[in-house]
């Protein structure tokens, strides 16, 4: 279902990516796949192990840079954007790596007021305020002077994520925000990022293929396949899991209906 | 082994009527213990037909279906017929199983020709080039930026790498440096007796290490130490995702983690080198006093004859360049590393062997440098 793009969004959608190609070293990994986020949707990229999922991901954010194609970030392009441009356009968005990716020389306290201390020019004791606040909205209230080595998998998400926040970004991005965690404390970190939609009004991005969270949370899916490089199915989870007359897609949604 | 064991153990019996033989199994088949091989079971026997089945197996594991995968392979190259009729599902289904993945397995030839390697190893001296250079393009521009804005540059870190390229690493530098001047006394020391010149062996110490081996020797060593330990720390930040974390936040991986590591080991080499010289000349002279006696206060007014400025300078600014050859090798290396813990080690290995190889090119052009310029 390449080409598809977004209806239901209000205006300018947050996130348009047009006819985009990944692939590393010269290899396709996925090639013409279209969409559009809404603002302030929780959006899933979802499929099976090897698909793409984080790839795309990593093409949408700049960490690899597309072969063809664009993504625009809230009516800006983003891959034709030069550097200073694309900085500017960073600032707008957070992002949730699966271990977390906090820095191992640096306290939570620290981690989350790096962005801050890069992107404002608030004063040394601002930024602890905010860094402090911010922890404390993800639950790591008191953890403020510990190192990332000496907080547990789940303590390490809330504080990347806290991190992700810390510029109150409009798109929040999180790569496989379950995987390593039991399921009691997936469900919680997908309750934060409910929290942050509700409360900032945040566009969020989700690559995941935990069935929980896409039945739980996700307004909108769109599904990545290894084998047709591309997107293979897009609309409301439930609705794919029920009407689809694919059965890669049945089959991959109706084992969390199980 | 004793008895019960032994009834326990795996067994095949063979029994043969014609051109058929039945092989029975029995016994406990287990891959930690003995099994019956065909080839000592079947002897100089050449059946047409072989049927296989089981007979009292007790607790069996994967030593059965190889047992039975060798007899079944032995029947295809000898075109005997194999009947499995007489086991069970399970065991024909695993049985099935490993000659349908031996089928379907697909040979990888590594091998690669002559000509084909040295076309790789061309293709990867030329994208390993364009590496430093880049790499070094970044740092440039990126410590303009900086100089721009010193106020983003992260002092704290530079002054921590300091210390520990510094500060932590004077004791093995103290070591070397002592053996490196004793090492060269002793080794002067057997031409200049010759001679008669013995007192010469304070110029030779003096000027040997200011100009060339107190800068060398350091540099050598915190190659292993601090190079390799940049290319082990970044390494393992990019398995974790942090470099990754640092762009998408807009924050250039080379200001935020190469620069202050650069410029902390561009001061303090300097600094271990000039403490190397000073080392290793008292490790000549503690060699002079003790093998030639020739008293520490002639050895040091002798030295001061030869030894000037101009000979400092050249190991201080030879010592600079080596610590930025280090400090890039490293951190080079360190954010080009794969991102396993395979790819770490790989890294720490990799930034050690090429900053020798740049350190010595480096010597070698600063040699013919100073030559030209009189140094």
């Amino acid at each position: 279902m390449n080409g598809t793009t977004n209806n239901g969004t209000r205006g300018e959608p947050a996130i348009k990516v047009e006819a985009l190609e990944c692939g590393y070293e010269g290899k396709v990994v996925l090639q013409d796949v279209s969409f559009a986020v809404g603002r302030g949707e929780v959006f899933f990229i979802i499929g099976g192990s090897g698909c793409g999922k984080s790839t795309l991901l990593r093409h949408m954010v700049g960490l690899n840079q597309p072969t063809k194609g664009a993504v625009s970030f809230l009516g800006r392009s983003f891959t034709e954007a030069h550097a200073g441009e694309r900085r500017a356009m960073l600032k707008t968005f957070g992002m949730l790596f699966q271990g977390g990716a906090l820095w191992t020389s640096l306290t939570l306290r620290e981690n989350v007021a790096l962005p801050l201390v890069e992107y404002t020019t608030l004063t040394r004791r601002e930024i602890e305020e905010i860094a402090t606040l911010k922890l404390a909205q993800v639950g790591l209230g008191g953890f403020e002077d510990y190192y990332p080595a000496e907080i547990s998998g789940g303590m390490k998400k809330r504080a990347g994520l806290a991190r992700a926040l810390a510029l109150d970004p409009e798109i929040v991005f999180f790569d496989e925000p379950s995987a390593g965690l039991d399921p009691v404390t997936s469900r919680k970190l997908d309750e934060l990022i409910m929290h942050v939609r509700e409360t900032f009004g945040t566009t969020i991005v989700v690559v995941s293929h935990e069935l929980a969270s896409i039945f739980g949370i996700a307004d909108r899916v769109i599904m990545l396949d290894r084998g047709a490089k591309g997107i293979i199915a897009e609309g409301r989870p439930r609705e794919l899991a029920e009407r689809s007359r694919d059965p890669r897609v049945t089959e991959f949604l109706s084992r969390g209906e199980k | 082994m004793p008895a019960s064991e032994e009834s326990s153990a795996a067994r095949a019996s063979v029994s043969t009527e014609g051109d058929s033989c039945e092989i029975a199994l029995s016994g406990l088949w287990q891959i930690t213990a003995e099994r019956p091989e065909w080839e000592r079971l079947r002897g100089k026997q050449n059946p047409a037909r072989v049927r296989l089945r089981v007979e009292g197996v007790g607790k069996w594991d994967s030593s059965l279906i190889l047992f039975l995968f060798e007899v079944q392979q032995w029947c295809r190259a000898s075109g005997a017929y194999c009947d499995t009729e007489a086991l069970p599902e399970k065991i024909r289904m695993l049985l099935a199983q490993i000659a349908a993945s031996h089928e379907s397995s697909v040979p990888f030839d590594r091998s690669e020709s002559f000509l084909t390697r040295v076309g790789l190893a061309t293709q990867d001296a030329v994208v390993q080039a364009k590496a430093i250079s880049h790499f070094v393009g970044e740092c440039v521009l990126g410590a303009r930026a900086l100089a721009l804005s010193p106020r983003r540059f992260r002092w704290g870190d530079c002054a921590h790498e300091m210390q520990q390229c510094g500060a932590m690493a004077l004791p093995i530098v103290s070591l070397i440096s002592f053996l490196v001047g004793v090492t060269l006394a002793y080794t002067g020391a057997i031409v200049l007796r010759l001679y008669g010149g013995d007192i010469y062996l304070a110029d030779l110490i003096g000027l040997s290490m200011v100009r060339e081996m107190g800068a060398v020797m350091t540099a050598v060593v915190l190659a292993g130490r601090t190079g390799a330990a940049f290319a082990a720390t970044l390494g393992n930040m990019k398995a974790n995702e942090e470099i990754d974390a640092l762009e998408v936040l807009g924050i250039p991986a080379v200001q935020f983690l190469v620069l202050p590591r650069l410029l902390a080991l561009a001061v303090m080499m300097p600094l271990l080198a000039l403490y190397a010289n000073a080392l290793g000349i008292f490790g000549g002279m503690v060699v002079a006093y003790g093998l030639l006696s020739i008293p520490p206060a002639a050895y040091w007014v002798e030295m001061l004859t030869i030894v000037d400025l101009s000979d400092i300078s050249t190991g201080v600014i030879k010592a600079v360049a080596f610590g930025l050859i280090v400090g890039l090798a490293g951190c080079l290396r360190g954010l080009q590393a794969e991102r396993s813990a395979m790819g770490v080690g790989r890294a720490a290995t990799s930034a050690v062997v090429t900053a020798l190889v740049l350190l010595v090119v480096a010597d070698a052009i600063f040699a013919v440098a100073f030559n030209i310029l009189g140094w």
